[in-house]
């Protein structure tokens, strides 16, 4: 029986294959470069301009007049070919194409690393960079090797505090940088079963810190609700037991509130280990935890107080935000004495809107702490957003099991 | 495709933020990313890296999609990168940019000798031994051989 990813690239693992793709997107970080391979390339129209997307999150509203000018040409471009276009503000690439774009059993890809966000929906999805995004627009192909199939199976479900964050950073940590090197991840058992589209996301979105090429789910009643929410109507994935080359086991009762000190994302430990450590800034939002559920569990932990650190939070598209004015949740956070930024990476990438000085120490919700990221000679921590709410309010790292309440 | 080089040696689990930090990607000027590759790990490495084959160890280029980080590497003079494994986007782009990537195995590595290897035989010589790798897929080779993935597609049409 086929794994999830041999049965949509239509291949056995290890075969080559080159395949239609359903949705190709960018952004305004690697769509330049895509640009300008396009024009060596000497193309015009792409071959499916309906199949494509050009989203700008990374580095929005522009910081400088060198991106501005960028961000211009790029913003030219994608409009002249008809592919759809989402300015900055709009929010991140990963949220919007979550948002009723991809549907199960798709091929999506993204020129961005954590495209591995869709398989969520049960979809394959995976990155590359920026000319291969360019052969794609020529396209409208391109070519895989079919991965083999690494299955996580998650048991129990999450108590406490903890989060679907908490159990991507177990899993990371349990695979190791490079535990998935070419691999694709398969998200099985009852405890997947449980979890919430968001919190799927959440999971898959972490694959490719363990190296893997895709980090998958199979659709089930959750995700036809979901779906059904956009308007579509789709069909659950039969899981057919097929043969894994590995499996291993996330107790998910097992997993407490994790933190994952700099500057390796493989080495989770529970918050107590660090709690206390001063902070200068705390940062909630990015394509792991951007979302509403995210925000809404942030909100509901500082409302009504006041956190102590600069803690900045970025909801992840234009409906989250919607969603967090509407619910009230978005008055908690500001009255809390948070700054909220427009819909994006905010300072993910240690670009603009809340870069860290040297020697700065933050805790932020983001996926990856590597050395510099968010600012040279800062050190950083990834934690869920219940863990940063407990932090900022404490000012320090903390433990959410001491301010959460259900 | 043959060639040769002077060894530069690094370590395991080397992220495209450290091959070209997030800053310096604001531009479109080669030259600016051929001086600042992998400053955050050792800023007198670009100066060293013309004529270089670097070997590394596993999962060399983890992290972000940016082609910057193999173009950063080609334009500093590398001539091409041992390593054990690679991270999979890394090692897409390398190709598509014209960087041969070589996965091989126990490659040692002192620093400063002469390492050769053969794309086309799939050996490396290091260290006076011969060491061969499991050659890139046919399609691979063949956007290799012309340069990379633009080159490959200007010569289809
Ligand atoms: S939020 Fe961060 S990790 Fe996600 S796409 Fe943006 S920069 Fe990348």
């Amino acid at each position: 029986m086929p794994t999830l990813a041999e049965e949509i690239l239509g291949g056995p693992a290890g075969s080559y294959v080159d395949r239609a793709v359903d949705h190709g997107f960018a952004h305004d970080g690697t769509g330049v470069l895509a640009l300008e391979a396009w024009q060596q390339m000497g193309m015009d129209a792409p071959a499916a301009p309906d199949r494509l997307a050009m989203i700008f999150d990374h580095i929005t509203p522009a910081n400088t007049g060198t991106t501005a000018t960028l961000q211009a040409e790029l913003r030219v471009f994608a409009k002249k070919t008809g592919m759809y276009f989402s300015d900055g503000g709009g929010g991140i690439c990963h949220q919007i194409m979550s948002e009723g774009r991809v549907l199960p059993g798709e091929v999506v890809v993204g020129a961005d690393s954590h495209s591995c966000t869709m398989g969520a929906f049960g979809a394959f999805a995976t990155g590359v960079g920026a000319t291969d995004m360019a052969a794609i627009w020529a396209s409208g192909l391109t070519w895989f090797r079919v991965p083999e199939t690494l299955a996580i199976r998650l048991e129990g479900h999450l108590s406490g505090a903890a989060e679907a964050k908490d159990a991507a950073l177990a899993y990371v940590r349990d695979l190791g940088m490079d535990g998935g090197t070419y691999r694709a991840l398969e998200f099985i058992g009852d405890g997947a079963g449980s979890l919430s589209m968001e919190d799927r996301l959440t999971l898959s979105n972490m694959a490719v810190e363990a190296g893997a090429k895709a980090g998958m789910f199979y659709a089930d009643e959750t995700t036809r609700s979901f779906l059904a929410g956009y308007g579509h109507d789709v069909a659950v994935q039969q899981q057919t037991d097929p043969r894994y080359e590995t499996e291993v086991t996330l107790d998910l009762s097992d997993v407490v509130p994790l933190v994952t000190p700099p500057h390796r994302v493989d080495r989770a430990v529970p918050v107590e280990k660090y709690a206390g450590i001063v902070l200068d800034q705390v940062f909630v939002g990015t394509c792991t935890n951007g979302r509403f559920g995210d925000l809404e569990r942030f909100g509901r932990m500082v409302r009504g107080k006041q956190v102590k650190v600069r803690t900045i939070v970025v909801p992840a598209s234009r409906a989250v935000l919607a969603q967090c004015i509407a619910s009230g949740v978005l008055s908690w956070i500001v009255d809390a004495g948070c700054t909220v930024g427009p819909p994006g990476c905010g300072p993910c990438l240690g670009a603009h809107m809340g870069v860290l000085g040297e020697g700065e120490v933050a805790l932020s919700t983001a996926n990856r702490n590597f050395r510099n990221r968010m600012g040279v000679g800062a050190e950083y921590y990834l934690a869920s957003p219940q863990t940063a709410a407990a932090s900022a309010l404490a000012g320090a790292i903390a433990s959410p099991e001491d301010v959460y309440e259900r | 495709m043959n060639g040769r080089g002077h060894a530069v040696c690094l370590g395991a689990d080397i992220d495209t933020d450290v091959i070209i930090a997030g800053r310096y990607l604001r531009t479109k000027d080669r030259s600016v990313w051929a001086a600042r590759v992998l400053e955050d790990l050792d800023p007198s490495l670009a100066a060293r890296l013309q004529g270089a084959v670097i070997v590394a160890g596993s999962n060399f280029g983890c992290g972000s999609s940016r082609e910057q980080a193999p173009v950063a590497l080609r334009e500093a003079g590398v001539i091409a990168v041992i390593a054990p494994s690679f991270a999979r986007i890394f090692f897409r782009n390398a190709i598509n940019v014209g960087l041969p990537v070589i996965e091989a195995e126990g490659v040692p590595c002192a620093g400063g000798e002469e390492i050769a290897f053969s794309l086309d035989e799939h050996w490396v010589e290091a260290g006076g031994m011969r060491i061969p790798f499991r050659p890139l897929s046919p399609k691979m080779q063949e956007i290799l051989a012309a340069g990379g993935l633009v080159s490959f597609w200007r010569a289809r049409e």
